[in-house]
């Protein structure tokens, strides 16, 4: 079992898998810009919201947090800013700086029109890259990343191939001295007093009981029965009755330690071992707030075939479903359905998995990485105004 | 190779990993020994079959664990899914 991968180090300390440099658009006025720049500057990435502006409060808040958390991630290895305006560009820029990487300014009003930030943005990006590329990568502890477990298009399966072999990972990842966030809390409606029964503390105990009470109180407010959202269509097809049974073979994914720390939204762990996030169960939007919050990579366990990546964050696609291994083979990082045809136990699945993610953080490409299946959303809390 | 599943021992439905005729005879594990089940229904790839008679309003046992409850009775052998069985949580629809 390889203990150690390829990684870059930052200078606040923290380790990345990848070195990209980061276009983010602070508001949906420069999402344009950032992403026709993303076009024709390779090494680059596109950090996009349709909204921010007019937003208020905690939900304003929020999309800050996240997108700075997103401008400080320790895959990014530097970040050109750009606004509307000079001010929310320098306001995003100052929340960034504290990691210690360059970060550009640019504002559009200051500018010119769009074709002129573009010209300008894509030779700072041309810059940055060639600055980034002088960095080398270095053998690093693979236990000090932050690994984040997924699922999406869930099917049966799920609760019995891809999710167990992920939280056997997780189990070995956690005693190796690393840090595992499991997330999405209304996916453990019905299972959430087995998590509740191994938080470390009183406190987070009950704050797990209070997350998926939120989320169940949403769905009463609504007065709809949640089943047809979720579980979704695809998992009802999948053989997935209810969602309590979802949530069962869900929070496989998060193997079996204790867990250590509850966190907010786009928060970073504190704590090493297992770790919950307060996300809503959307992937995208979950995804997002794992990104905000540092993690270097996600695992994500699919039954029925789910395609979605994350930027930023390779994002590896696991399956326990023999028929999904087949029919969505370029979006598939690694079949371990081989667990149900074959009886393949699922620490041999496992053991796979470790070897794969370890070659992952090192470089190698992930199906997502490659045909750019990586979408980004902050959730809301709040309309705008 | 059988390909039927029992998770739990307290398991009341198995699961079937093949797509499977109603009438095809299986054998799994009900409560901890072997029990031949005819199947009453199809069952599509990874979906639950009853392991034994479930009363109208009983729970549905998956990982040992509740995941909802009967909405009708069911019996050993027939399909088990939403038609059959009710989410007890988010019940908004129920005030």
């Amino acid at each position: 079992m390889n203990t150690q991968f390829m990684g870059y180090k930052r200078p606040d300390g923290r380790i990345g898998v990848r070195n990209l440099v980061a276009l983010l658009s602070v508001m949906d006025n420069t999402n344009a810009v950032a992403n026709r720049i993303a076009s024709i500057v390779d090494g680059t990435i596109a950090i996009t919201t349709p909204f921010g502006r007019t937003q208020i409060g905690f939900d304003h808040e929020m999309t800050l947090k996240t997108l700075a958390g997103i401008g400080q991630h320790p895959n990014v290895a530097s970040v050109l800013v750009m606004s509307i305006s000079l001010e929310s560009a320098n306001r995003m820029a100052d929340m960034i700086r504290p990691s210690g990487k360059p970060v550009v300014v640019l504002g559009l009003q200051e500018t010119g029109g769009t074709l002129e930030l573009t010209a300008k943005g894509a030779r700072i990006a041309t810059d940055l890259v060639v600055k980034a590329s002088e960095l080398n990568r270095e053998k690093l502890p693979f236990s000090d990343l932050t690994i984040a477990v997924e699922c999406g298009g869930s099917d049966a399966t799920s609760g019995i191939a891809g999710n167990p072999a992920m939280g056997l990972f997780a189990d070995r990842f956690v005693d190796e001295g690393g840090t595992i966030i499991l997330s999405e809390p209304a996916e453990f409606m019905g299972a959430e007093h087995l998590l509740a029964a191994r938080a470390q503390n009183e406190r987070d105990g009950r704050r797990i009981v209070e997350m998926v009470k939120w989320f169940e109180d949403e769905a009463k407010r609504h007065g709809v029965d949640m089943r047809g959202t979720n579980p979704t269509p695809d998992n009802m097809n999948g053989g997935l009755t209810t969602l309590e049974e979802k949530s069962l073979g869900a929070i496989a994914k998060g193997g079996s330690r204790p867990v250590v720390e509850t966190i907010e939204y786009a928060d970073s762990p504190t704590k090493r071992g297992l770790v919950i996030m307060n996300t809503p169960s959307a992937a995208c939007e979950s995804m997002t707030g794992l990104l905000g919050g540092g993690s270097q990579i996600i695992l994500f366990s699919t039954g029925r075939g789910n395609a979605i990546g994350a930027p930023v964050s390779p994002t590896v696609k696991v399956t326990g479903n023999p028929n999904t291994a087949q029919a969505m083979v370029e979006n598939i990082d690694v079949d371990v359905s081989a667990i149900i045809t074959a009886g393949e136990s699922r620490e041999s699945a496992a053991a796979r998995l470790w070897d794969e993610v370890v070659k992952i953080a090192s470089g190698k490409l992930t199906r997502c990485e490659i045909l750019r299946e990586d979408q980004l959303s902050v959730s809301r809390w709040a309309p705008s105004v | 190779m059988e390909n039927v599943m029992v998770i739990n021992e307290k398991d009341n439905v198995g699961i079937s990993l093949s797509n499977r005729a109603a009438g095809e005879k299986i054998a799994a594990k009900v409560g901890g020994s072997m029990a031949e089940i005819t199947l009453a229904d199809d069952i599509p790839y990874a979906h639950k079959f009853a392991l034994k008679d479930i009363n109208r309003g009983e729970k549905i046992v998956k990982y040992g664990e509740i995941i909802g409850l009967a909405s009708q009775a069911i019996k050993v052998g027939q399909w088990v899914h939403v038609h059959n069985v009710e989410s007890i949580r988010a019940r908004g629809d129920k005030k």
